[in-house]
């Protein structure tokens, strides 16, 4: 059981838990992430660790309100507790020692990417970031951000920062400075904008993925993302992978597999699922 | 009652038959198949035990139960003798009288097995572990052990909890340390309710934590805390993660939407309760037409529950034929009685999807009998121009599970074997002094039973490791 120490709403949709995890706040390193499962009979979903404080023992969750689950989670208020918080699992964020990085977060992706930049300005490497979301209210980690360098925001309706896409201001910052590795994490369709737009350069370029999960120890094969033609389990092999080899239509495809369950989840309380209600082609 | 039978006598009594749930009922439910004997029933059964002078069903027992000794006084009516006998030999009775292939263990060394019908050992265990969990307050008070040298268990499956209730009445403190939210591996996430109920599988862990067992869930060895960490607290280890990543074909389409691995099929109704969806909130795709690749029980499972899910068409898919199933046949039968179809000698060659990629089908083709391979059984060979495609919205695929390296990717001086599995000595142990390893990640997949031979295996020669060690100043 972990205590939920205390909570903080950043965005209408966006909740920031921080939770009793002294033994994961010790030894979680950039990019890992944890499995969360809020009741016996909740689902397992797996979250990355936005922060952590090895003093008070706490590890920081930003979850995004999208189905049954993570709405149940985000109502927790502080001194709640959780059933199971698993980890830290998946490879820590491959690092460089040394020079220069672009890191780019998607609407919560900000929070994802927020550790990798932290891990980045810990070793001294110069620290570029670029966030965006749709409005300004749901900006997150700008002030977090900022801490570890330049930070440059975009919305799409332009209520904050410039107007635009994370992906709008890179091919300037690509062809003017020198890139030793980006990282780009939010939603798939960004990630996959994010790769197309380094690959000519040939610039490295980390994305990290979110698919479904069950265990996280590489038990259910769930999570399996193709990368460079190969089947790889996101939990074990990942969650991070080069973007230039990532399969993103079927990572894509692939998160969309419940959706019907989860409209139905917050429609009705009882009853099967009807499997043939639409599945979109193209998700968000 | 029965104590004055002569052999003539009890060669008359016949094998009395496991009551049962009728097939078209439990075809559509969750509940056990199998109801148990009754008292009178078990009694009965029991009395057929003729108390061979070399009882030949004790060398079929990978955990060396003292199966005379346990009929013979539950057919005196002693139930609570026959209760701690059993329970002193094993330490989850009432799970392995349900999922042991006693047909050819026990029962198949049964000297009665070549008169006609062996004594049914596997359902007398099940009433006696039965009896026991129903009977507590007529049992011995279980002493809490005292607090010896601090042995770590990294699993909590068969291999782990047998272990752990060994070390446990050796007098060793146990912390038993398990990566998902609830213990039980294999009898929780995998082995599903008609078949093992969980409740069964709550009542044994249950009675190792009165022991003194300590389980930590949610914690992954590996990843929350490395092997060398545990060495450091621990006087020894033993490892006990079970078998890890599961296979797939390698044939394309495996990563369509309504393709699972067996392990996230089970893992999503056993464990997480997707069958009663949405009170509980992990879903799973139900299908018309589930067809499941492979010919374990593991597959039987799947099969099974595809089949009390609703399924139309619940299909077993597999290349070799059924006397090469190395399912345990009381469960080849029953899924058969609910109306499982098999389709043996036929092996998948691709997983066909329609435009939103979604399973349409699986094109197959068929198989004929060849010469044996290396594993002796017959190897199976394509019949040429047979390819034909089986519609089908949801594919299973249990043809086994890889060793999982998380754990040993921590722990490089770690050997291990060309798949990934640890090597360990006749005893149990690693090539690391004081670290044992047993169950799936050592032998690959398994049957229950053969990890928990090695549990109570591994748990003496830790006991002799110990003993022989000098006072550890970190113990």
């Amino acid at each position: 059981m972990n205590k939920v120490i205390s909570r903080r709403q950043l965005s209408p949709n966006i909740t920031r838990l921080d939770v009793l995890a002294p033994r994961i706040a010790e030894i979680r390193r950039p990019g890992q992430f944890v499995i969360v499962c809020l009741t016996e009979d909740s689902e397992r979903i797996p979250l990355t660790i936005a922060d952590s404080n090895p003093a008070s023992g706490t590890i920081t969750l930003v979850i995004q309100a999208v189905g049954h689950s993570t709405l149940e989670l985000t109502a927790l208020e502080p001194g709640a507790f959780i059933c199971a918080v698993t980890g830290p699992l998946g490879h820590p964020t491959e690092l460089p020692a040394s020079g220069n990085a672009l890191c780019i977060g998607g609407g919560v992706g900000a929070a994802v990417v927020h550790p990798i930049a932290q891990g980045l300005h810990r070793r001294g490497v110069r620290v570029t970031s670029i966030i965006g979301a749709r409005t300004r209210e749901q900006i997150i980690f700008e002030a977090e951000l900022r801490q570890f360098g330049n930070l440059i925001i975009y919305t799409d309706d332009g209520s904050h920062g410039r107007r635009g896409y994370v992906t709008t201001p890179m091919p300037e910052l690509l062809a003017n400075n020198t890139w030793d590795v980006v990282y780009a994490v939010g939603p798939g369709l960004m990630m996959q904008a994010v790769a197309e737009l380094t690959r000519p350069a040939k610039i490295r370029t980390i994305v990290s993925l979110n698919p479904v999960m069950i265990d996280g120890t590489g038990m259910c094969g769930g999570c399996r993302v193709s990368v460079g033609g190969e089947t790889k389990f996101a939990c074990v092999d990942g969650p991070e992978f080069d973007g230039h080899q990532v399969d993103f239509r079927e990572l894509l495809d692939r998160l969309t597999i419940y959706h019907t369950f989860e409209e139905s989840a917050h429609r009705a309380p009882s009853g099967h699922c009807d499997k043939k209600i639409s599945i979109p082609n193209e998700p968000k | 009652m029965n104590t004055r039978l002569t052999t003539k006598q009890r060669l008359q009594i016949p094998r009395h038959k496991m009551p049962k749930q009728e097939a078209s009922i439990r075809a559509a439910n969750f509940s056990e198949v199998n109801l148990g004997y009754t008292e009178q029933l078990a009694l009965r059964e029991a009395s057929r035990c003729l108390n061979c002078r070399d009882p030949r069903c004790l060398r079929g027992c990978p955990v060396g139960v003292n199966i005379p000794k346990f009929l013979n006084l539950l057919a005196h009516g002693k139930m609570a003798e026959a209760a701690q006998s059993l329970l002193r030999d094993n330490a989850l009775p009432a799970v392995t009288g349900r999922v042991c292939p006693q047909d050819i263990q026990c029962e198949a060394n049964c000297v009665l097995a070549g008169k006609g019908a062996s004594v049914s050992i596997g359902n007398l265990e099940r009433f006696v572990a039965d009896w026991a969990s129903s009977h507590r307050e007529q049992l011995p008070a279980i002493k809490i052990s005292a607090k010896g040298k601090p042995v770590a268990i990294v699993g909590s499956g068969p291999a782990g909890l047998t272990a752990a209730g060994e070390l446990t009445h050796l007098g060793y403190s146990v912390t038993l340390f398990e990566a998902l939210h609830k213990p039980g591996r294999v009898l929780s996430y995998g082995i599903p309710e008609f078949r093992l109920p969980k409740k069964n599988v709550a009542q044994e862990i249950e009675r190792l934590r009165v022991t003194g067992v300590t389980i930590e869930c949610n914690v992954v060895i590996g990843r929350t805390y490395t092997l060398p960490e545990l060495q450091k607290q621990f006087a020894a280890v033993f490892i006990a993660n079970g078998s890890g990543l599961p296979m797939f074909m390698n044939i394309p389409g495996e990563n369509l939407k309504g393709v699972y691995s067996a392990n996230e099929y089970l893992t999503r109704i056993n464990l997480m309760g997707a069958h009663q969806f949405p009170r509980s909130r992990t879903p799973v795709i139900n299908g018309v037409r589930v067809a499941v690749i492979g010919g374990g029980n593991v597959a039987m499972d799947a099969v099974r529950i595809a089949r009390r899910m609703g399924a139309s068409d619940a299909m077993i898919v597999y290349r070799r034929s059924r006397s090469e199933m190395a399912a345990r046949a009381e469960e080849v039968h029953h899924a058969e009685a609910e109306g499982v179809k098999l389709q043996l000698l036929t092996a998948p060659l691709e997983i066909f999807g329609d435009e939103r990629r979604w399973v349409t089908g699986l094109k197959c083709q068929r198989m004929q009998i060849g010469e044996p391979d290396a594993s002796g059984r017959a190897r199976p060979e394509p019949i040429p121009g047979s390819e034909f495609i089986l519609p089908c919205d949801v594919v299973v695929v249990a043809i086994g599970a890889r060793a999982n390296p998380l754990l040993t990717a921590t722990c490089p001086e770690l050997k291990l074997n060309r798949q990934g599995n640890i090597l360990v000595d006749e005893n149990g142990m690693t090539s690391l002094p004081g670290i044992f390893a047993g169950g799936d990640i050592v032998r690959g997949a398994a049957t229950v039973i053969l990890a928990m031979g090695d549990g109570k295996r591994a748990a003496k020669a830790i006991d002799r490791y110990l003993q022989n060690q000098p006072a550890k100043a970190t113990a």
